[in-house]
């Protein structure tokens, strides 16, 4: 067998993964690297660049439009990511017990995550909660005046967090996924001890189910870090910028002034920021996250 | 005397018991039925009031209509500047949703198989590498790959390619990443004996692998095909030209245009814009728990 051959055949793996190569290189390493190179230059996408400058890593930090982005954006995801969780994990408890009609519970549950990436729910959340939507119709059904929830700063981003908040079904499925693994006999040898459900919950249940508490937790904080159609949607960013979430301030950096350079250095802080929380919740792993094959 | 306390208490002891079991559980279902009403009347009421007039969409919580009427699916049937309706701009969703699901199905099985079934030189390399793309956000990228596409001429496509082609490069990492926690699940002896009855690595994949992969491919082509009919960035950025555009483009725009008169028309656009991914969810529910439970837990 001549080398050549010899050498396909040990690595013909390789093979298999050449279009992920090819892939990763082309539309994800190069542009990963022409945005780190553009965001120190001022490149305007008619104007071309003239000079290299630290100014848009400066005025993210310093202006105050990128500062107030930078808050909403964090205001968005610690409002929206631990809710959600809590939420998911709590209803798959309750489903875990023997419910009937579990399967039309997790059904009704699920819908939402589903159908609430598109551009229709956005729609129906404009609908719901627009001043004289059908919340106010709620509200007055009690006889009390609602806030204007969209052109009231204190209430539209709570609105966009609740929008993904009532998309906890599909951390709920994975969730209920993993109860359905957590031995009976080991609630059974609690309840022989006298431990109640709540005990039961907090000893038993939260340790064994770690490792998918922190898939979930990575999963949606990659997520909240780039919600965009929400409040794009929605709110446009408004009022007075407080739905506008780095991704939204981002896009109008880029697609509306055309200020390329700018709008990279933006991303790029976003994306370090981001980072730094995984290597955090990474680095938490080892004092709450719980991996069974370790024991044996 | 003894025994009939005795007895009499526990059976007190036995009815306590009872009683906090059905109490508990009654409670569990009001939780649950009550939870289960806020996530479903929304949608409830969007079905509703695409049957109301403008008067009376605002005016009840009742999801049933008291006048009904299709003047909100009369009025979603008509053309955005003349140049495209409802279904015409669905028709364009699917011109690049098919294409990037039959292609992210192909090149993701693809990279897993290699991945998962064999040993080569970089190979953990690579798949570290993969692994990472998942926690790099598009967000990030979306810059840089406009300005790439844009040198390369297919900012405005018709044909819609930035939207697919990266697609037939396995670019989603989470399908990759799901494949590969599926196929863990199949023994390597069938591989050893296929190999064994002279099938090379390319017949074991269809004739093998893929058969017994087939949920998990199902997943992924489900998952593909909700979240790719639901993209809006993407085309609001590579799509120029209202003839060409897709269904949540539409949406929007018929929003923007209507300014919160025609409420009915606008709900009723968006309904039809969803139907085949309710549609489509109500058909496969159980795919999608599966692919979805597959990335946490067996992970």
């Amino acid at each position: 067998m001549s080398k050549f051959k010899r050498f396909c055949k040990d690595n013909i793996g390789f093979f298999f993964c050449i279009p992920w190569l090819i892939g990763f290189l082309v539309f994800k390493f190069y542009p990963f690297c022409s945005s780190l190179f553009y965001s120190f230059t001022d490149y305007n996408l008619f104007k071309g660049m003239t000079q290299f400058t630290l100014k848009n890593y400066v005025n993210v930090f310093a202006n105050d439009t990128e500062r107030t982005a930078l808050i909403v954006t964090f205001k968005y995801a610690f409002m929206t990511v631990p809710l959600k969780l809590v939420f998911a994990l709590f209803i798959a408890y309750i489903l875990n017990f023997k419910i009937k009609g579990v399967n039309f519970f997790r059904t009704a549950y699920y819908i939402p995550s589903i159908l609430g990436g598109s551009v229709a729910i956005a729609v129906l959340w404009k609908a719901l909660f627009k001043d004289d939507g059908v919340i106010h119709t709620l509200f007055a059904l009690f006889g009390a005046t609602a806030p204007s929830f969209l052109s009231d700063p204190n209430w539209s981003l709570f609105i966009i967090c609740l929008l993904r908040i009532w998309q906890f079904g599909s951390a709920m499925v994975i969730f209920l996924a993993a109860l359905k693994g957590v031995p009976n006999d080991l609630y059974e040898a609690a309840s022989i001890d006298g431990a109640g459900k709540w005990k039961q919950f907090f000893s038993i249940t939260v340790p064994l189910i770690t490792p998918v508490i922190f898939y979930n937790l990575i999963t949606q904080l990659v997520q909240a870090f780039q919600e965009f159609n929400g409040p794009f949607i929605i709110t446009q960013g408004g009022p007075m910028g407080s739905t506008t979430l780095m991704s939204l301030l981002i896009y109008n950096n880029a697609f509306k002034i055309y200020d390329m350079g700018k709008a990279d250095a933006q991303a790029w802080v976003l994306f370090v920021i981001l980072m730094i929380f995984t290597a955090i919740a990474f680095w938490s792993q080892k004092h709450w996250v719980y991996y069974q094959d370790e024991g044996r | 005397m003894t025994t009939t306390v005795h007895t009499k208490s526990i059976q007190d002891a036995q009815k306590k018991i009872r009683n906090r079991r059905i109490r508990s559980t009654v409670i569990r279902y009001v939780v649950l039925i009550l939870v289960g009403i806020i996530m479903i009347y929304p949608l409830i009421w969007m079905i509703g009031a695409t049957f109301k007039d403008n008067a009376e969409i605002f005016s009840s919580l009742n999801p049933i209509p008291a006048k009904p009427t299709l003047d909100g699916y009369v009025a979603a049937m008509e053309n955005y500047g003349g140049k495209i309706n409802i279904w015409g701009a669905m028709l364009n969703t699917y011109k690049f949703v098919v294409p990037e699901m039959v292609f992210t199905v192909i090149s993701c099985t693809l990279t897993a198989y290699g991945f998962s079934r064999f040993n080569f030189k970089g190979r953990n390399l690579m798949f570290t590498i993969m692994l990472a793309m998942l926690f790099l956000p598009q967000v990030v990228l979306n810059v840089p790959q406009y300005m790439m596409y844009k040198d390369w001429g297919w900012v405005g496509s018709t044909l819609y390619l930035p939207l697919w082609v990266p697609s037939m490069f396995a670019t989603e990492s989470y399908f990759v990443f799901m494949l590969v926690q599926f196929l863990r699940n199949i023994p390597r002896d069938l591989d050893e004996a296929a190999k064994i009855d002279g099938c090379n690595a390319m017949q074991i994949l269809v004739k093998i692998i893929v058969p017994m992969l087939m949920p998990a491919i199902v997943s992924v082509a489900l998952f593909k095909f909700m979240w790719s009919s639901n993209n809006f960035l993407g085309p609001l950025l590579y799509v120029n030209k209202p003839a060409y555009y897709p269904a949540t483009i539409f949406v929007k725009l018929s929003m923007d245009s209507d300014a919160g008169f025609n409420w009915n028309r606008i709900l009723a656009v968006s309904l039809i814009s969803i139907i085949p991914n309710i549609t489509i969810f109500f058909l496969a529910q159980n795919q999608f728990v599966d692919g979805i439970s597959a990335g946490g837990v067996k992970g």
